[in-house]
């Protein structure tokens, strides 16, 4: 499988091409929990995760909640 | 009369209502500055509050996956959680974090849009805070908002449609205190949505003063999470926010500069 690059919050990462972001949740270890997900500062919802597909440069953004006030 | 028998009402109204939904407490608290999730929580619990805020950050990739979650602590079946946006300085950013977190939390439109000046005064930006209240509105959120004490700029924030107004009473994490009540006064003689002092509460005398004011509600975080002891501070702050209002309701004697005996001066032995 072939190797793009995308950002992934702010820093350069490498994926497979073709993963699907569910894929790319799994594998960093992040399945289950509570995040949110933008693909180019459009926010992903968590049932379209399973056929989004990564293209290369694209900027994922994954937050969660922190405490603030 | 016994403490059991006192007339019905006379011990009510410590709820607030938002946008139509009635919450078993009028203070809202943050749960940023804690020691740890644990301390968030019993702080949080102590302090009898139904509505906390919480921001949104990047989570660290590759990083302490199995670390808990906030959310673990005060979980959304509990409390109603209010997502923030502190730390944004444009209605951009804040617009987007809110979607995030709106997709988060599973789709729930009730947040707080604050949209900060600069990072030393942490004053809001009120032109931008106007242009995202509208953009978030006009995309199905419930907007209770952080707004200077300005009451021509909450009335257009009310006239918008949001749906708390939330004037500092001093600047955030200063805990100055109730510094200009007569503009808070201003404000919540001629809003109809709730009115929320959020920012500036250091201890729980300014608590009861915004809510002898007249205020529906107060919003802190560092007062409690910056406490020597926290949870002690937060079991004060539901006191003092319940002893406002209900002094606030009780109205208040008149001033006087002359003094008045509360003895009756004919009859004395002497």
């Amino acid at each position: 499988m072939n190797a793009i690059q995308i950002e992934l919050n702010g820093r350069p990462h490498p994926a497979d091409a073709n993963y699907t972001l569910q894929e790319l949740v799994a594998k960093l270890g992040l399945s289950g929990k509570s995040l949110a997900i933008s693909i180019n500062r459009e926010v992903i919802k968590r049932s379209d995760w399973s056929n989004r597909r990564l293209k290369t440069a694209d900027r994922i953004e994954i937050v969660h909640a922190i405490g603030g006030g | 009369m016994n403490l059991n028998d006192l007339p019905a009402g006379a011990n009510t109204d410590h709820q607030l209502t938002i946008a139509g939904k009635t919450y078993d407490s009028k203070l809202l608290v943050g749960t940023g500055k804690y020691k740890d999730f644990q301390e968030t929580r019993d702080a949080i619990v102590a302090s009898g509050t139904s509505i906390v805020t919480v921001t949104v950050r990047r989570v660290n990739i590759g990083q302490h996956q199995d670390e808990p979650n906030l959310l673990d602590f005060v979980p959304p079946g509990e409390f109603t959680i209010l997502p923030n946006t502190g730390g944004c300085f444009n209605a951009a950013d804040a617009v987007y974090t809110l979607q995030m977190a709106r997709e988060m939390l599973g789709g729930h439109a009730l947040c707080k849009l604050e949209v900060l000046g600069d990072e030393k005064t942490l004053f809001p930006n009120m032109p931008e805070t106007l242009k995202a209240a509208e953009a978030l509105i006009k995309d199905g959120f419930e907007v209770m908002v952080y707004c200077s004490d300005d009451p021509i700029q909450a009335k257009m924030l009310e006239d918008m449609g949001c749906v708390a107004i939330m004037p500092l009473a001093s600047l955030i994490g200063s805990g100055m205190g109730i510094l200009n009540p007569w503009n808070l006064s201003l404000i919540i003689e001629q809003t109809q949505v709730p009115v929320i002092v959020d920012a500036g509460v250091g201890t729980a005398s300014d608590a009861a003063i915004a809510m002898e004011l007249g205020c529906d509600g107060v919003l802190m975080n560092t007062a409690i999470a910056k406490a020597r002891d926290p949870i002690r501070m937060a079991l004060a702050m539901r006191d003092a926010v319940r002893a406002g209002r209900n002094a606030y309701l009780a109205g208040r004697m008149p001033k006087r500069f002359a003094a008045s005996p509360s003895s009756p001066m004919a009859g004395l032995a002497t």
